[in-house]
């Protein structure tokens, strides 16, 4: 899988760990920023209040300022 | 494809979930403090600053006593424990759900607000998304819980603690530990989990007011004074 990867990118040994590197900070990106936060909430770990835990995963964005 | 190279690709896969994992550990034990750090203090200079600005009207009180959000953040006070150092602040947003409790420390929403006859109680994270309540441990009778509104400063004192299995939702009831009974006295209680890393136990703290003074008086230096063997 990585070897064939490794096939497909372009240019000299240096270029591809470059872009090998480039690749890798970007699912880390991908996984902190977007992915990560989206999946907590459902983490049985941080389910720390006895209320519902959560039904806000959709509606994060219009959390409302006045409860 | 071979045999070798199915194998391959499956210790491939298997390797890659393992750096899944701990991809999401980091994330969970220490990048989430970084960002809800940043977003806290970013959200208490919002707040202090809109307070501060005379063309903000004082917020109203709901029928318990909360003062309404001010700003984008659904901040109502700043919350200061002298114990936790003199640079420690974080805000007081309503809720107590997963989201609320990313942003700050948490009102639990059924009881009073600050200063009111009741239990203005309040949870906040031990470890991970900032740890506002991370020494939670540390309080000591007597240390002073500093709450700081559009219009007032509510300084409680520490009476009391107890560790509680996390179904003793009795613990911010209006009288602490006894439900049903009619309140005659504001107190604090503060929750967060325990022991540290777990979700096993609840820590529990429990205060009452002491004294309140309008916030563009400032309050007494005496309150704000860092007790001896403060954690910073």
């Amino acid at each position: 899988m990585y070897a064939a990867l490794w096939r497909r990118l372009p240019g000299p040994a240096w270029a591809r760990v470059v872009q090998s590197v480039l690749l890798l900070a970007a699912v880390i990106a991908f996984c902190f920023l977007w992915l990560f936060p989206r999946i907590a909430p459902f983490m049985p770990f941080n389910e720390t209040t006895v209320e519902d835990p959560v039904a806000l995963v959709t509606s994060i964005d219009d959390w409302s300022v006045r409860r | 494809m071979t045999v070798y190279a199915v194998r391959r690709t499956a210790g491939e896969l298997l390797i890659t979930a393992g750096c899944f994992l701990l991809l999401f550990a980091s994330w969970q034990l220490w990048w989430t403090d970084v960002e809800s750090n940043a977003k806290a203090s970013e959200s208490v200079e919002n707040f202090l600053g809109l307070i501060e600005d005379p063309k903000t009207p004082p917020p109203p009180l709901d029928p318990n006593g909360i003062p309404v959000t001010i700003g984008k953040d659904g901040v109502f006070a700043v919350m200061y424990v002298p114990r936790f150092g003199k640079e420690w602040r974080r805000p007081i947003v309503q809720g107590t759900k997963w989201y609320p409790l990313t942003r700050g420390i948490g009102h639990y929403e059924k009881t009073v607000g600050p200063g009111k006859v009741g239990n203005f109680s309040l949870a906040g994270h031990r470890t991970t998304y900032g740890r506002p309540f991370h020494n939670i441990d540390r309080l000591q009778d007597g240390d002073r819980l500093i709450i700081e509104t559009a219009t007032t400063y509510f300084v409680y004192e520490v009476t009391s603690h107890d560790i509680v299995a996390p179904t003793a939702v009795e613990v911010v009831a209006p009288v602490p530990d006894q439900p049903g009974r009619t309140p005659t006295t504001p107190m604090i209680t503060l929750t967060s989990c325990h022991p540290k890393f777990s979700a096993a136990q609840r820590y529990v703290v429990h205060g009452t007011l002491v004294t309140t003074a309008p916030r563009k008086g400032g309050l007494d230096g005496a309150y704000w004074a860092v007790p001896e063997g403060a954690v910073s």
